[in-house]
């Protein structure tokens, strides 16, 4: 029972880290349907301008988080005005060329500024004790995890469901043309998509960082992490990267407590698993 | 294809040969290492700090020989550009000594070509147990395995730890760790309550801590890939109440000083046994700090650094015996038994098996009161310890 216990507690508060460093690539690649490999240099960038604001200014924490996503979403613009707008109704090959490359001088830039080896992202002390929830306990830094992947979402769902923006979004990236003929101006609700995905990339960064430490190889070894959500997810669906999130992170933590050595097989197999069952991921729409 | 690598040794060989005379008064030592890439750093920036400050102390000559360094860059373990890389700086750059070396795998795909063209090679750290005896010219200045995992087993057997969990990374280091510690613990009267083996691209360590704390034992031993897996393991460590419930925590290379200052407070406490720590208190280290600062002020003295620095000694000490010829056999037999007093303390190397034979500390994280940072504080002294993976292999 206990055991039962333990596994959905660790299994739903990793899925939601799965989650939420994930969910900016549910927008861009997701929604935009832009092949982005670049979203871990969003996320790193995140997680380094905040460490960066930290050091430099002695902002505390917080502050430094919101921060370093204001700079990220910021610095998304100017990349996708020049570089991401060339490619979005381009192939997927070039999509794939121009982001990995992002990816490489991204890598090249932040091991220049910040040397190779491990930055830490100091949390504000609240957020590093544990907490015991009777039978166990838990690091305070999950449930701010687990409350800030329950706010996004519901936020996002807000945004694209409730609001103007959302619809302008959803019709430019299915009908473009329409969309243009309605009077929407399609580049600017792609610019500020973008930027919301870098944005949230950036968050993602910043509050994933306990699991998924920062340093230059970041965006390329958790590049796999972040496309299986999606993919198991389902282009374009926000609450598919979210049951993908939590269904991988339950089976991951789960085999880590019955059968440690293959637990890394284990999410790979249900990643297959989901995948030949729904080629288009478990909610996908047909592009 | 292996016929003709051989007419290229001997080629080589007799190129060298001839060309000696003419490059007398200069000898060149050509340094493999991951100069770019994901070690470089933790091991190759240190390796050619190592290097360096050995140079800036002792000078480049020896004698009215002028030593001369080349790196070559080689970011992960690939045996076929190690071996390319080796031949490249034999044949083309005449280089006297090779030096480096992080992977164990790189270290063996040298080795036939080492022995055909009787080229030295320290090894700065390749530290699987075996590497040394595949070729005559190979010295090791790093350390192995076992030598580090049996001095924390026979600690916790004289400290009053009686049940351990081992928990290492799933790959060959980890289950050479797993398995030094655990005969060293058992023979000793210890329990080993359970050995888990985690995928080493594990992110999430909680729920195999969590397993652990059901278990309940005095201890846990880990070895995992420095870097980000430690940080997050130990991080999990703390998060997950181990340490409150006072299961300690024993290791090994895991608070080297790369990464200590990230570890951040969730290190604190932690015990392990090495061969090196920045904080070893002797004027020997003190010197060398101060040398490495000198060259570069936001250098970290890590064990890497202090391997380097070691094995341009010994190569140092090959080039004095040989008078700056090429003499690969009489090089290494020169430095059997060369003993001297390094930063991390007294180190020999074997006369038999050429491999470092040194202290190992017990060591314990604590913030140091006058800088304010973390450092490895020795605490017990293993002194003069082998390769113990060579003496279990006999």
């Amino acid at each position: 029972m206990q055991l039962i216990a333990s596994i959905l507690v660790d299994g739903i508060s990793y899925g939601m880290v799965l989650f939420i460093i994930s969910v900016g690539l549910s927008i861009t690649m997701g929604l935009m349907r832009v092949v982005n490999l670049a979203h871990g240099v969003f996320a790193m960038l995140g997680g380094y301008v905040a460490v960066a604001l930290a050091a430099w200014l002695g902002l505390r924490p917080e502050l430094a988080a919101a921060l370093a996503i204001a700079v990220v979403a910021a610095l998304a613009w100017p990349l996708e005005r020049w570089l991401f707008r060339k490619v979005y109704g381009r192939g997927e090959l070039q999509q794939v060329l121009l982001t990995i490359g992002i990816v490489f001088v991204g890598m090249a830039a932040v091991g220049t500024l910040f040397g190779n080896g491990l930055t830490a992202f100091t949390l504000p002390g609240y957020m590093r004790d544990t907490i015991d929830i009777g039978f166990r306990v838990l690091p305070k830094h999950r449930l701010a995890v687990l409350l800030a992947g329950g706010l996004v979402l519901l936020g996002l769902w807000a945004l694209f469901s409730r609001t103007g923006f959302g619809i302008s979004m959803r019709a430019s990236v299915d009908k473009a043309q329409a969309a243009e003929a309605l009077g929407i101006d399609t580049s600017r609700v792609y610019r500020y998509g973008f930027m919301l995905g870098a944005a949230l990339a950036a968050l993602g960064g910043i509050l994933g960082a306990e699991l998924l430490p920062l340093e230059p190889y970041y965006p390329l070894k958790y590049l796999v992490l972040f496309l299986a959500v999606v993919a198991v997810g389902g282009m374009g669906s926000i609450f598919g990267s979210f049951a993908a999130a939590l269904l991988l992170g339950l089976v991951e933590t789960a085999s880590k407590y019955l059968m440690p050595e293959i637990a890394s097989i284990m999410f790979y197999a249900t990643m297959l698993l989901a995948l030949s069952w729904k080629p288009q991921g478990l909610f996908g729409r047909r592009a | 294809m292996f016929k003709l690598t051989r007419r290229v040794m001997l080629a080589t060989a007799a190129l060298m040969l001839s060309t000696s005379a003419w490059s007398a008064g200069v000898v060149k030592v050509g340094v493999i290492g991951p100069f770019s890439g994901p070690f470089a750093g933790a091991f190759g920036t240190p390796f050619r700090q190592g290097v360096e400050t050995y140079v800036a102390t002792h000078g480049d000559k020896v004698g009215d020989t002028k030593i001369e360094f080349i790196y070559r860059d080689l970011a992960g373990p690939d045996p076929q550009k190690a071996k390319s890389l080796a031949q490249d700086l034999v044949v083309k750059d005449k280089v006297q000594y090779l030096a480096g070396v992080v992977f164990t795998p790189n270290a063996m795909a040298m080795a036939p070509l080492v022995q055909s063209a009787k080229v030295p090679l320290v090894i700065f750290n390749a530290s699987t147990s075996v590497v040394v005896s595949k070729s005559d010219y190979f010295v090791r200045t790093s350390n192995t395995l076992p030598q580090v995992t049996v001095p924390v087993a026979k600690y916790a057997l004289e400290h009053n730890v009686k049940s351990v969990v081992t928990i290492v990374s799933d790959y060959g280091p980890g289950i050479d760790a797993e398995k030094a510690f655990a005969s060293t613990f058992e023979a000793g009267g210890g329990k080993v309550l359970e050995s888990i083996r985690m995928p080493l691209s594990t992110s999430d360590f909680g729920p195999f801590l969590q397993k652990i704390r059901a278990v309940k034992p005095d201890a846990l031993f880990t070895f995992l890939p420095f870097g980000p897996p430690t940080y997050a393991f130990v991080k999990a460590y703390n998060e997950n109440g181990l340490k409150n419930d006072g299961v300690r925590f024993l290791g090994t290379s895991e608070t080297q000083e790369s990464d200590l200052q990230a570890l951040g407070d969730s290190a604190i406490g932690l015990e392990t046994a090495y061969f090196y720590s920045g904080a070893h208190d002797s004027a020997e280290n003190k010197k060398f700090v101060a040398a490495l600062a000198k060259l570069d002020p936001a250098a970290v003295a890590n064990p890497a650094t202090v391997s380097a620095y070691d094995g341009t000694h010994v190569i140092y000490k090959m080039v004095e015996a040989t008078g700056g010829k090429a003499d690969g056999a009489k090089a290494v037999a020169a430095v059997k038994g060369l003993a001297w007093e390094s930063p991390r303390g007294p180190v020999k190397i074997d006369t038999e098996t050429r491999d470092i034979i040194q202290n190992v500390y017990m060591r314990k994280v604590e913030r140091d009161p006058a800088s304010g940072k973390l450092v490895n504080r020795e605490f017990k002294i293993y002194e003069a310890q082998p390769d113990y993976g060579r003496l279990a292999a006999k």
